[in-house]
């Protein structure tokens, strides 16, 4: 008890005094997670919108695919990419192995999917009630899909930081693809869990404080969000 | 019955059919339509009205059938009014500018045709408004913005003045004619039978998916050729077929 006291008033400090190891980590923690959490909106968004938008054989399976796909254990994505970029396996040659490029591939597997389907939700309802209309003014694909992905942008928004959430807090993959390097690859997640293990208990609750004020502030963001868009009827 | 086709029609339906799954919901329609002045298609609730103003918008593709429009040469732009509105979640003239949006007009024109759509429509103190949070009659007002924005050829109006009350139906009625007098054809769904009479040149009645009568709106109301036009006229259910009557 006085141990963890004390751990505390040392992580307190550690966060006040804006430690340099401390910030370094945060850092590359946001840099690694935003960066896959930007990549998976960039190829789920259209992609969710589009399986929401049309009717093709496969559609199904595709998307019962994608959300078996959302519930994948984080250290078995962590283990299959690493068997895919070691030295041996078919990625080897870029060396990616215990890079930050490596935790951002392994993030985006895990948030992807979740990114899509909740897209899919999202622009499924949507569509159903723009269809006839935007087909009526005469847009193509194109443009429908542009018309509901911005009419849709509450719901999207929220997808993006639900998967925030998910890439920031995950702590399996990125350890089994970063290695959790000392000023390479050292997120929050991977210091917490080594940085206990070793007795250093200040530097993993001072992060471990930080990242629950983290995912607080998304939460929070989520609610701003909704309540806005209700007031607009947006929502 | 005199051919509508006298007054230089824009285009020609033939034989116009559309099957459900499971029902023919428009049954070989064969009409011109006039390529100015209102004509208003009136029927009982699934008659295939709202049928009919989809296959003009091009939502739907006729089973049997086609839509001619040859007559109208290139310009076959049309704009429709849904029976329900569909408000899109944006501003009021957001709305307006996503609609005109694929006509690929210059900003100026664009910005133009913005606030006569909105002065027209009465629209104008609601201009930056969230346009979901209007009233049901604001939204239809808008929806109409939408649709004379694009200065259609055709403008399909599926009972517009449904929730509105007597001065923005009268509005809109002025609004309609004006459009008509210029160089629209307005095909108008309603029930408002007094609203047919003081907009309409030419009525198509439906009945069941058929077009059964196709006359001038003065004939029409004069005196309907079928019983089925004169029992809707009246107010009356249809007759109970034989074999029908119960106990
Ligand atoms: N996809 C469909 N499959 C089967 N029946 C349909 C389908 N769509 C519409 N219908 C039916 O077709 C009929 C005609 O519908 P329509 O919407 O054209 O009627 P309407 O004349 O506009 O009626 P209202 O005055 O109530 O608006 C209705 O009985 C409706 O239930
Ligand atoms: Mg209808």
């Amino acid at each position: 008890m006085q141990e963890a006291l004390e751990a505390l008033g040392l992580a307190g400090r550690l966060i006040v005094s804006m430690d340099g190891d401390v910030l370094e980590i945060v850092a590359l923690s946001l840099q690694v997670s935003l960066t896959a959490v930007a990549v998976s909106c960039l190829i789920g968004l259209p992609l969710g919108a589009l399986l929401a938008m049309t009717r093709f054989r496969g559609r199904n399976v595709l998307i019962v695919l994608n959300n078996a796909l959302m519930g994948l254990p984080p250290v078995v994505v962590g283990l299959a990419i690493y068997l895919a970029i070691s030295r041996a396996g078919p990625f080897g040659v870029f060396g990616l192995l215990y890079t930050p490029t490596a935790m951002i591939i392994a993030q985006t597997v895990l948030v992807l999917p979740i990114v899509t389907a909740l897209a899919r939700q999202t622009i499924e309802d949507l569509n159903a009630e723009y269809d006839d209309y935007l087909r009526s003014l005469g847009l193509g694909i194109g443009g429908r899909l542009r018309t509901l992905l911005w009419d849709g942008r509450t719901g999207l928004i929220t997808a993006a930081i639900a998967g925030m959430g998910r890439a920031i807090a995950e702590v399996g993959a990125v350890i089994i693809v970063g290695g959790n390097i000392d000023h390479v690859t050292r997120v929050m997640t991977t210091a917490i869990a080594l940085e206990t293990s070793k007795g250093e208990l200040a530097l993993a609750m001072a992060l471990g404080i930080i990242l629950m004020a983290i995912s607080l502030a998304l939460n929070a963001a989520t609610h701003a969000l909704r309540g806005d868009a209700m007031r607009r009827m947006y929502a | 019955m005199l051919d509508p086709a006298d007054e230089a029609p824009l285009l020609e339906l033939r034989g116009l059919t559309y099957t459900a799954t499971t029902a023919t919901l428009l049954d070989d329609v064969s009409a011109a339509l006039p390529a100015t002045g209102v004509t208003a298609i009136i029927g009982a609730n699934g008659a295939g009205k709202t049928t009919l103003l989809r296959l003009l918008a091009g939502l739907l593709t006729p089973t049997a059938g086609e839509i001619d429009w040859s007559l109208a040469g290139s310009a076959r732009r049309t704009a429709m009014v849904f029976q329900r509105p569909v408000i899109l979640r944006r501003s009021v003239d957001a709305n307006i500018r996503h609609a005109i949006a694929p006509l690929g007009l210059n900003e100026a024109e664009a910005a133009r045709r913005v606030d006569e759509a909105l002065a027209v429509c009465r629209l104008d103190h609601l201009r930056t408004a969230p346009a979901r949070r209007l009233s049901g009659g604001e939204q239809q007002r808008l929806a109409l913005a939408r649709a004379l924005a694009r200065k259609p050829d055709v403008l399909l109006l599926d009972e517009p003045c449904a929730s509105l009350d007597p001065q923005s139906t009268a509005a809109i009625e002025a609004i309609v004619r004006q459009a008509a007098a210029a160089s629209t054809a307005v095909v108008l769904v309603t029930h408002d039978i007094a609203q047919a009479q003081r907009l309409a040149a030419w009525v198509m009645f439906l009945d069941a998916g058929r077009l059964i009568e196709h006359s001038r709106a003065g004939a029409f109301f004069a005196g309907p050729q079928t019983a089925e036009a004169r029992d809707y006229l009246a107010g009356r259910l249809p007759p109970i077929a034989p074999g029908d009557e119960g106990s």
